[in-house]
């Protein structure tokens, strides 16, 4: 089918788009955000993959990585507030 | 008995998952959920007697149309924002008071707010919220916290009060 | 693939297209992640709803069901803890911002 490709194509360079964020951002804050955002985009490229392969076992990838990406995040949001991890 | 309720939570979130009710599947869940009930249990589900309460669930099937379509405005409301020439913004932080009591209910609350039009919670002290809004449009609390948080605060007082 | 997973696969590509120039055109952090929170979140629930469409009430397709709630919770917290930090960082908002009422209760370095 062209139009999941077509589709693919389109979020690769949405991360493409973030990756400027992340290089270009004059702030350390919109770098994270610029992570934060690159999770979910990568959620949403494997169900896509699930969808046209067909395989159900993509979407377990999607979850890992949102929750991972979740954890990432509050983790650097706890570094920008000063505190020490382990509080 | 708030430990046998945390353990069917677990149990029911565990067969959703893995959707296969053979045996195998269903002992090592049990053993799962057991081991998580014994670590976290003292801390989740304090008010257990309102899982029982059928209104709840019937306000709270209402409560999610209403809230996507909530959601669904939102999004063009800050898509028409984004690809506008010259940036209708006018940003700043505005302070809203809450009704409502339990810790789960304020949770529910700050993330709804977040999902709709141009406003995005920052902090949660005590019964005040802080929010950042995207388009101040007026200076007066009564009004604002209507527009904000009234839409919501009903439904979510009778889901989880 | 029908028809309907593929309208509800383009909105969220569509809302996810928004979100990331909302992420490039914004002027300071706040507004970047109220554009890009809302709009990427609101996509990528629909790709998983198309996703729960293409397969039905099988195993994954429940499990995109499952997700749609544990990505409405995880973002949101994500977003509002990313706002609280920058702002205890020290990083002002946009010079045009008319009103500040959380000058003073939290402690800000620098």
């Amino acid at each position: 089918m062209m139009l999941l490709e077509i589709f693919l194509f389109i979020l690769i360079n949405l991360s493409i788009f973030c990756l400027y964020r992340i290089i270009r951002g004059p702030s350390i804050a919109d770098r994270m955000v610029a992570i934060d955002i690159l999770g979910i985009i990568v959620v949403g490229i494997t169900v896509i993959l699930s969808i046209k392969t067909g395989k159900g076992f993509f979407i377990d990838i999607g979850f890992a990585w949102m929750i991972l990406s979740f954890i990432g995040t509050l983790a650097l949001a706890k570094y920008l507030t000063g505190a020490k991890l382990d509080e | 008995m708030r430990y046998i309720v945390f353990f069917l939570i677990c149990m029911v979130v565990w067969v959703a998952f893995t959707f296969n009710l053979s045996l195998q599947y269903i002992s090592i869940g049990a053993v799962f959920s057991l081991i998580t009930t014994i670590f976290f249990g003292k801390n989740f589900v304090p008010g257990w007697k309102k899982f029982l309460n059928p209104v709840r669930y019937f306000w709270a099937i209402i409560y999610i149309p209403i809230f996507l379509w909530e959601c669904i405005k939102a999004n063009f409301d800050v898509a028409y924002r984004v690809i506008h020439p010259r940036l209708l913004i006018n940003p700043g932080i505005v302070k809203v008071k809450t009704k409502i009591k339990t810790d789960i209910g304020k949770v529910i609350l700050a993330n709804s707010i977040t999902m709709t039009p141009g406003t995005l919670t920052i902090d949660l002290i005590g019964d005040t919220l802080y929010i950042h809004w995207i388009y101040i449009s007026s200076k007066n609390p009564a009004i604002y916290s209507e527009k904000i948080a009234g839409r919501f605060e009903k439904y979510i007082k009778r889901i989880f009060d | 693939m029908s028809s309907i997973v593929g309208l509800f696969l383009g909105i969220g590509i569509f809302f996810n297209l928004l979100g990331c120039i909302g992420l490039l055109r914004m002027p300071d952090v706040y507004n970047r992640l109220q554009a890009a929170t809302k709009c990427v979140t609101l996509g990528t629930w629909s790709i998983l709803f198309a996703h729960f469409l293409h397969f039905g009430f099988t195993a994954s397709g429940i499990k995109a069901l499952i997700g749609i709630p544990l990505l409405f919770l995880t973002s949101t917290v994500a977003a509002h803890s990313l706002a609280r930090g920058s702002y205890i960082f020290g990083i002002k908002l946009w010079k045009k911002s008319v009103k500040d009422d959380y000058k003073g209760k939290v402690k800000v370095k620098k």
